[in-house]
């Protein structure tokens, strides 16, 4: 078998493939020319065109010809690397050679997709193709890296995205630790009454998984704690979590609350941001009677003692437990974990934004997450809907789309909020007898059982009225309507402009990234979309993962989405870290930079540049020091170093200057 | 302090008591006003319904003589605020209808230059003047004065580039700093019937009339407002809505001519005394 | 009761039209609108409308040439930029009553001795001959050209304001009237131009 024949002149031997992606490549390229045109460059032993080199037989053809033509390196002109490139590393591996020999072109992205000229997109294919020849001679065989993964999970945000995700990963035997921002688990969830389209009430299914969260032996649950830092790559992350002080010990403490009753304010008389604001609580609190950890905590804001600490501390003088600990500090814990699940949820859009609906100039105006408690029967009203005057509506317009489907703040579409209007139609209706009206621009209700939901509402004599209400005002033009909230709207399936006199409004507020997310973002090094939702790997094929490995996203961090959705794609992220734990290794690119040492002038340009801390500096030897497996292969090190002491594999000077020559020589 | 003044069409006729106390109070703050050397007519709303160029043509002859002097110019008119910011958006967002304009400004031996800004009183007296600065000038404060504030639509729509679209509050401040008091209510931005009290006058009528009624059951005394337009609907009307809706008999007042009797001017000299609803009751000897 | 066919078959509606509107200035957006409404529940003037502005513009998407441009719809609008204001697409749908406005002026579909597009006709001649516009001549020259007894119901408001200095009788023009006029004429002379090719 010929090693080195007169045809590469003692070059490498290079294979070179062009795929005709279906028409995709082949539709704007002329293959066939760029194929023999490849064919005639130096080193190439063999050229070939094939309609999907990424299928069985394309790759097969890569495996054989290495074989049969003595191959040394190969080409693959085709899609994106981002896609493929591992395809055919693979395909050469099979074949016998070092994956790392291998040079994608992408003519898909980069020509056919982007041009209309045929003979320009074809030239372009060929000076790519020039190039990548030309680069692949110098490419070295390298071997990847295998690194153990710590099974430990660390799960972020106790919502029900979070919590489902926990329990299956501690049911699977991993040990789980859970940080929840609030002083309990169980999110937005928590605060509803029931859920659509079944009615179930949210509490009765939620609270169970909240308690068993708290008794699993494999879960450790920090509420009251925010992740502070993430070091460490996949499979060995180091993260710091800040404990934020409760004033109350949470092991000694079991709930009973006998301190809230004894303490010195007799009235509740501060803001209860668990009720939104509808309720008040006092200084020793806890959120709600199902709260989990059932441990009450005392706000530093209102507490007299915290504040000014003069106070006869009756709340602690009842513990018989001696569970308060008014010196309580914040303090930061560092945790070791292999994968890490984000499952930090949403906020909804800020009412008060959209001034035409008059929230918080009107009190009859409410958002949707406050009616959420004003009709749960553990809520501020006890489930009665009294108005914030004390009346009871006759009746009740739901204004749909706020802060959704809209230029000025958020142009998706929420997709919870048609059917979480629909059940609060259903559940004002059924506790107060009002008249209800839903405007909506256009009715989504996608999910099993949910348009079943909408034709029951139908039924139940709720008026739908589709069109987005211009403005809530107390102008009255009749005697009607004095006293009134009057919505101006057009019914435009009548085409006829109407006049609503109601005494609530209830608007439904879409779903907006939390307020956080960026920060969140940055400390993970995950990426965010143009709206701010965190990003997936794909939207189709990789919804859980990111960018990051060993970084996993659930819930309506990722984007607006409701209670079954999330709970599938808990469980999904929590296959996703069960599937990286049981692979007991990760294998690292070895794309890394290194330090010749001889040269390094010791100047420490590079140490603060790199953005994963894999850059150290030896003080004994006065040289820098590179970690190959914190180094993610970004190359700031290699461009800054001011001697060019740092080379990094697969973008040597001697790969990317023949590159450039390779484009640029006719 | 020196700012340039666009004063429009209306300025010069049925709003002249708008000039007067527009021009007083600024003199009586010690900044200088200059008014725009042969400005001509911005095209208001009508001329856009006949021909678009020349519309903007119109309000671009006004910009370059505009862009001679680097002072911001004030339109205390709300159309021809919008007018001018309309056309410096529109010849920026649309190369072809620069091209056009600026040409046929040339035949003219005009110079159409960017970075003119076209400014509203109510955004110079809140923002470069302040309040703390009105506060300090007011000698007669309007203390026990009711008055609902109507700021009409031009200002802050479709461009809100200094207050709120929904809920202006600029003039509510200026107000409250002369000691007045305002009433809370939801019409400051709703129409005033526009030219349609003219044209169509069943429907430009109920519209002027639906603000003036609501300002009264508010407990308003006055009506207040930045616009001539709306000043000139809301009052020369009163006497034709009388006899198919009801006779509001509300003075409306501009705000330069509060602001003016807090500062102490003398009220002939705001044109007080022009309004076809005579204000002498509502603001009881001031 | 006399049977009228309201069906509208597809070589009815006028495609031309449509992209027309589209593609002028302020139409940009007009295909993005999801009828949700707004814009007629801000508008002041819809009360008395024969199609509501969100129908209007539905109907000029769709080719309705003839039933856009002779509504009255596109006539009561008084520019108060409330459906622009609110609307979630931000389509500019003043900008497209006006360009609609100029269109039925121009195939002269709109309601003889109508006052509105009068009015925008007699304040267009005014500012060519002047430069300015004197109120109280463009009133008086309104009434006199459509409505003669409206014109006496108007002498009362006219009496009151020219007895509280508000009204003038000599029209103020500008100076420059003769470059007012080549800015103008430059405008008509590039726009023939444009036609011609």
């Amino acid at each position: 078998m010929p090693k080195k024949d007169h045809k590469t002149n003692g070059l490498p031997r290079v294979g070179f493939y062009i795929c005709h992606c279906g028409s995709n490549i082949a539709g704007t390229i002329d293959v066939a020319a760029v194929r023999e045109y490849a064919a005639g460059l130096p080193g190439v032993a063999v050229a070939r065109d094939y309609k999907y080199m990424c299928s069985d037989p394309g790759q097969e053809l890569i495996a054989s010809d290495i074989e049969k033509y003595g191959l040394e390196r190969i080409v693959v002109s085709a899609c994106s690397p981002n896609l493929h490139e591992e395809t055919f590393r693979k395909a050469a591996a099979k074949g016998g050679l070092n994956p790392f020999r291998v040079q994608m072109v992408n003519i898909r992205e980069h020509a056919s997709w982007v041009h209309t000229d045929r003979a320009s997109a074809t030239e372009k294919a060929k000076d790519l193709a020039r190039a990548a020849v030309a680069r692949v001679v110098h490419h070295r065989a390298l071997e990847r890296k295998r690194v153990p993964v710590d099974p430990n999970v660390l799960v972020v945000g106790g919502g029900i995205a979070g919590i489902h995700a926990a329990l299956t990963l501690a049911n699977a035997g991993k040990k789980v630790t859970l940080v929840e921002k609030e002083a309990t688990i169980g999110g937005h969830m928590a605060l509803f009454d029931k859920t659509f389209p079944t009615l179930d009430c949210a509490a009765c299914i939620l609270t169970p998984k909240m308690s068993a969260v708290k008794a699993h032996p494999n879960i450790r649950l920090w509420t009251w704690s925010e992740v502070e830092k993430v070091e460490g790559y996949v499979g060995n992350y180091k993260v710091t979590v800040k404990r934020k002080p409760r004033y109350v010990n949470e092991d000694l403490c079991v709930g009973c609350m006998e301190c809230i009753d004894a303490c010195v304010y007799k009235e509740p008389k501060f803001h209860d941001k668990f009720n939104q604001g509808l309720g008040k609580r006092k200084p020793v609190y806890i959120d709600f009677p199902q709260a989990t950890p059932k441990v009450v905590l005392v706000d530093p804001e209102t507490c007299l003692q915290l504040k000014t600490g003069k106070c006869q501390k009756k709340c602690a003088s009842v513990c018989d437990r001696n569970a308060f600990d008014f010196g309580q500090k914040e303090r930061s814990e560092e945790i070791q974990v292999g994968s890490i699940v984000l499952a930090t949820g949403f906020r909804t859009y800020d009412a008060k934004k959209d001034k035409q609906y008059g929230y918080g100039r009107y009190p009859g105006v409410y958002t949707a997450l406050e009616v959420e408690r004003l009709v749960n029967a553990s809520g501020p009203t006890s489930g009665e809907i009294k108005l914030r005057d004390g009346r009871e509506p006759k009746a009740v317009g739901i204004i749909h789309c706020v802060g959704s489907r809209d230029e000025k703040s958020n142009k998706w579409c929420s997709r919870v909020c048609c059917m979480y209007s629909l059940k609060l139609a259903h559940l004002i209706k059924e506790h107060s007898g009002a008249e209800v009206y839903n405007f909506y621009i256009d009715m989504r209700a996608p999910g099993k059982a949910y348009e079943e939901f909408y034709d029951k509402l139908l039924g139940e004599g709720v008026h739908f009225v589709r069109g987005r209400v211009a403005e809530v005002t107390d102008w009255a033009v009749s005697p009607e309507e004095e006293g009134k909230l009057v919505m101006r709207v057009e019914d435009t399936l009548a085409g006829i402009v109407r006049r609503i006199p109601v005494d609530m409004v209830v608007l439904s507020t879409g779903l907006e990234p939390q307020a956080d997310a960026q920060e969140v973002r940055r400390r993970f090094n995950i990426g965010c979309g143009s709206e701010g939702f965190f990003q997936e790997r794909h939207p189709k094929l990789a919804p859980v993962n990111t960018f990051t490995d060993g970084v996993y996203i659930a819930g309506a961090c990722q984007g607006p989405r409701d209670i079954p959705d999330t709970v599938a794609q808990a469980g999904a992220a929590a296959a996703e870290a069960l599937a990286l734990i049981d692979a007991g290794h990760v294998e690292l690119e070895p794309n890394t930079s290194a330090v010749a040492e001889a040269e390094c002038s010791g100047c420490k340009t590079c140490v603060p540049l790199c953005p994963y801390g894999a850059v150290s500096f030896d003080e004994a030897k006065r040289k820098a020091a590179i970690n190959e497996v914190l180094c993610k292969g970004c190359g700031v090190c290699a461009a800054a170093c001011p001697s060019g002491s740092i080379t990094q594999n697969l973008f040597g000077d001697d790969e990317i200057f023949s590159e450039i020559e390779g484009v640029l020589a006719k | 302090m020196r700012y340039q003044y666009f004063p429009g069409c209306s300025l010069k006729g049925s709003g002249r008591a708008y000039e007067e106390s527009f021009l007083a109070v600024f003199r009586a703050l010690g900044v200088e006003v200059r008014e725009l050397e042969d400005w001509n007519c911005c095209g208001a709303t009508a001329y856009m319904s006949v021909d678009e160029t020349k519309s903007y043509a119109l309000a671009g002859r006004n910009l370059a003589i505009a862009a001679r002097d680097r002072a911001d110019v004030m339109a205390p008119c709300s159309a021809c605020y919008l007018v001018l910011n309309k056309t410096m958006r529109g010849l920026g967002e649309n190369p072809e209808l620069k091209r056009k304009v600026t040409g046929a400004l040339k035949a003219g031996g005009l110079d159409y230059r960017e970075g003119v800004k076209v400014r509203h009183p109510l955004d110079v007296l809140v923002n470069d003047i302040g309040l703390d600065e009105i506060r300090k000038r007011v000698k007669k404060p309007l203390s026990g004065l009711k008055l609902a504030s109507y700021y009409g639509c031009q200002i802050v729509r479709p461009f809100a580039t200094f207050d709120d679209q929904d809920d202006p509050v600029t003039m509510d401040r200026l107000m409250q700093a002369c000691g007045a008091e305002c009433v809370d209510w939801p019409l400051k931005t709703h129409c005033c019937g526009g030219s349609l009290t003219g044209t169509l006058p069943d429907a430009g009528l109920r519209l002027a009339y639906i603000i003036l009624n609501e300002a009264k059951k508010r407990g308003a005394a006055a009506l207040v407002t930045p616009c001539p337009l709306c000043q000139f609907n809301l009052d020369a009307y009163q006497g034709q809505m009388a006899g198919k809706f009801g006779r509001p008999n509300m003075p409306v007042l501009y705000f330069t001519q509060l602001i003016g009797l807090a500062m102490g001017l003398d009220a002939d000299e705001l044109g007080i005394g022009r309004g076809i609803i005579p204000a002498q009751a509502a603001l009881a000897g001031r | 009761m006399p049977l009228e066919r309201k069906i509208k078959y597809e070589k009815d509606c006028d495609r031309e039209f449509a992209d027309w509107v589209t593609s002028q200035t302020g139409g940009e957006n007009l295909r993005h609108c999801i009828q949700c409404g707004v814009c007629s529940a801000a508008c002041p003037l819809s009360l008395y409308m024969d199609y509501t502005p969100r129908r209007l513009i539905n109907m000029a998407r769709a080719g309705f040439k003839k039933e856009v441009l002779s509504s009255f719809t596109i006539w009561l609008c008084t520019s108060c930029y409330s459906c622009r204001a609110e609307c979630p697409k931000q389509i500019k749908v003043t900008d497209i009553m006006y360009l609609l406005k100029r269109r039925a002026i121009e195939e002269g579909v709109y309601p003889k001795r109508f006052p509105i597009p009068v009015l925008a006709r007699e304040f267009g001649r005014m500012i060519f001959t002047f430069g300015r516009v004197d109120e109280s001549l463009l009133v008086a020259n309104l009434f006199l050209r459509t409505n003669w007894l409206r014109f006496l119901d108007m002498a009362g408001v006219g009496l009151g304001l020219m007895r509280k200095g508000r009204m003038s009788f000599v029209p103020h023009g500008i100076e420059a009237r003769g470059q007012l006029r080549r800015v103008l004429e430059a405008i008509d002379s590039e726009e023939s131009k444009e036609a011609a090719k």
